[in-house]
């Protein structure tokens, strides 16, 4: 069966790009003619598979696990056309497969979208999980976030061997308490990403999004009374200190300091979560620690993750936010100074219908510089919200082809920045690719 | 650019160049529980829109276990997750005198998703248990396994068409003691078959829509604004807002799908 239904789901894959057709029809044929060809296939796997979910940060996460886990000389397959849900893991994996229907990997390490996670790891059990946080994204969706909570849960409870928590958002790090509760066959190891103290103010937490005083850190959990301190567990992997291009991490007892091409403090904590799953899937083998650290600094943005390309000699970045916790942290990241600013917000299905999030965050920083252009499908929710935090704007402009000429034309010789959900920013990258290079989404 | 006639970006009239008209105190009900889906917003609302018309806002908070502010003029409340209903139920049960004296008396509220249910007289929850309210309005609600997502819009005899979006799984019937707030061309509303939404009672305006409802339905929040001027000095002098981009986002929002 397998012998004919693989170089058949090859030449679908092969057709259906030929027709620039969609990443997940191919893995629906193959899943229909060889039901359980990705199970078996991912089974084969020496070290099994490694799933990455949460709300924000998933793709650069599992970009850099896959470049942490290649410096050390492993072979790694990843579902990298963001097609991450069960049947475009099927689809990327034919794409790899040999027409014998064999994998040349040592391990998957996937990127799965939290409500897709859920059926994927009932088919398949991932032997690690990385969770990275629950925030407000597409609420549309899943309805509340102590929902997304569970889905998560249900991954964790699922993992074989170890499952990594980010200890600083309470949602995630409540999981712990329903692994171990699991019977103690079943019971997987927890390990822990970790923030300074310093910089937990970094990082606000939707729970405590808007009250009076503003954002207060994540560290504080939705059970503890404010000013109660929390016991926090110990964390494997611990980000220290983010400078301007570099970074402290501490893992072992010692703290490891490197460049980082990565911006944005909320990038450079998820490298600390792809540090840690890296250490629990090496194990107890041998761990080439300098090449580990160099890979790190290495690792460039996912496309439209503070990704930087070039629009007349100047740079141009892209900054994709998707929920309120992403915008804000987003606009902290990178300071308005000296740069030109669009924002571009559409509502379709990828980015959320609901609007109500754009009132979730503070857009005081920009008021000092204003910003230039407004675009998308919801141009002018964006212009009222604007209005109702005192900032100024230009051009409101709905179509994001007329918008970015604008925005290009009128900001030379200046940085640009432009912060875009998520549909934007595919049409923001098609409309740059004619000006410019831009890396090929495959 | 389509037809529309594109308004020249403005500051909007500075309170600080004329004397103030005087303070309207809003008081945010549990903006530390109840605070998802955008619901900063509508408190933002307010306090600009007051500015904007001339008078000088002060905003308070009341969380659980606060003591209860004096000389309140606008009460807001917003929704927030089961979980969060659970935290501050038996808090709003002792604060339920003194909100139902206010309403009955005509302060203006506006209670958006959980704090319209809460508002009500009950929650019975899809799983059984049963959410005590503070009967303000006559309302009750019904867990259910359907959640209503999507953009609304209504018509509303008070206020023309109010836009927004829904996001609940409680359906809520409308008791003799209220009326409608609105009755949807788009969406859901209270439950999946009246096509009512929300509720009016005296001054209080309860819900389901985020999105936040405020900014774009100036007239709610002018209502809440005028309504609570009249009741503290005799009369309201409205100022002049801007709401050339209320009005843009309004007709954008209106040809969005469910
Ligand atoms: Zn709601």
């Amino acid at each position: 069966m397998l012998s004919f239904s693989v170089p058949l789901g090859k030449l679908v894959r092969r057709l259906s790009r030929l027709r620039g057709g969609g990443s997940a029809f191919p893995g629906l044929v193959v899943e229909k003619i060889a039901p359980g060809f990705m199970q078996r296939t991912l089974a084969s796997l020496p070290h099994g598979v490694a799933v990455v979910s949460g709300t924000n940060g998933k793709t650069t996460t599992t970009k850099m696990v896959v470049e942490l886990l290649e410096s050390q000389g492993l072979k790694v397959f990843t579902n990298r056309s963001g097609s991450n849900f069960t049947r475009g893991v099927a689809a990327s994996l034919l794409g790899d497969v040999d027409w014998r229907g064999r994998l040349d990997a040592d391990i998957a390490v996937l990127e799965l979208d939290e409500a897709h996670a859920v059926h994927f790891v009932n088919k398949v059990q991932p032997r690690y999980s990385l969770l990275l946080n629950v925030l407000r994204d597409q609420l549309d969706r899943f309805g509340e976030i102590d929902k997304t909570a569970r889905l998560l849960e249900h991954i964790a409870s699922k993992t074989t061997d170890t499952v990594v928590l980010n200890r600083e958002d309470p949602r995630v790090a409540r999981i712990a308490t329903v692994v171990n509760s699991l019977d103690a066959v079943h019971h997987p190891a927890i390990r822990y990403f970790g923030l300074d103290e310093s910089l937990r103010s970094t990082f606000p937490n939707d729970d405590e999004m808007r009250t009076g005083s503003g954002p207060s850190p994540s560290g504080t959990s939705v059970a503890a009374a404010p000013g109660e301190a929390v016991d926090l567990p110990a964390a494997d992997v611990v980000l220290r200190r983010v400078g301007a291009q570099d970074a402290d991490f501490e893992f072992d007892g010692e703290t490891v300091s490197t460049a980082m091409k990565l911006r944005g403090v909320y990038n450079i904590f998820n490298a600390a979560a792809a540090l840690s799953l890296t250490r629990a899937i090496l194990g107890t083998g041998p761990v080439d620690t300098p090449k580990l650290v160099k890979a790190l600094g290495e690792v460039a943005p996912a496309f439209g993750r503070g990704e930087s390309l070039t629009v007349d000699g100047q740079p141009l970045e892209l900054v994709l936010v998707k929920n309120p916790s992403g915008f804000r942290l987003g606009l902290k990241s990178f300071p308005a100074g000296g740069y030109a600013t669009m924002i571009a917000i559409n509502d379709n299905y990828a980015d959320g219908r609901d609007m109500s999030w754009l009132w979730d965050v503070e857009f005081d920083s920009l008021r000092e510089n204003g910003v230039e252009v407004l675009t998308g499908v919801r141009a002018y929710d964006m212009a009222l919200r604007l209005q109702y935090d005192d900032v100024r704007f230009g051009v409101v402009e709905p179509d994001i082809t007329a918008a970015l000429r604008t925005f290009i034309d009128g900001s030379r010789g200046k940085p640009k920045r432009v912060f875009c959900t998520y549909t934007s920013m595919l049409a923001i990258r098609r409309e740059l690719a004619k000006i410019t290079i831009v890396e090929v989404v495959s | 650019m389509t037809s529309e006639t594109q308004p020249k970006p403005e500051t909007q009239p500075s309170p600080e160049t004329q004397p103030s008209k005087g303070t309207i105190r809003v008081l945010q009900l549990y903006p530390k529980e109840m605070n998802i889906y955008g619901d900063w917003g509508n408190a933002l609302v307010l306090q600009q829109r007051i500015k904007w018309h001339g008078y000088t806002p002060e905003l308070l908070e009341y969380n659980v276990g606060d003591e209860f502010p004096e000389d309140i003029d606008i009460v807001v409340g917003g929704g927030g997750q089961d979980s969060g209903q659970l935290v501050i139920q038996d808090d709003l049960q002792a604060q339920a005198p003194h909100l139902r004296r206010m309403a009955d008396d005509g302060a203006p509220m506006l209670v958006i998703c959980g704090l319209y249910q809460l508002f009500g007289k009950f929650f019975k929850t899809s799983t059984g248990p049963v959410i005590p309210g503070i009967g303000i309005l006559d309302v009750e609600t019904h867990g259910t396994d359907e959640r209503l997502i999507g953009n609304v819009i209504m018509k509303s005899t008070e206020f023309g068409d109010i836009l927004g979006y829904e996001n609940h799984s409680g359906q809520t019937t409308l008791g003799p003691g209220v009326e409608p707030l609105g009755t949807v061309t788009k969406g859901a509303g209270n439950n999946s078959k009246d096509g009512h939404e929300g509720a009016r009672y005296n001054n209080v305006v309860a819900s389901y829509l985020h999105g936040s409802l405020l900014p774009k339905n100036p007239a709610i929040a002018d209502f809440l604004i005028r309504t609570a001027a009249e009741r503290k000095f005799g009369s309201f002098v409205p100022g002049e807002p801007d709401d050339d981009f209320a009005r843009l986002a309004r007709e954008h929002a209106a040809r969005r799908p469910r």
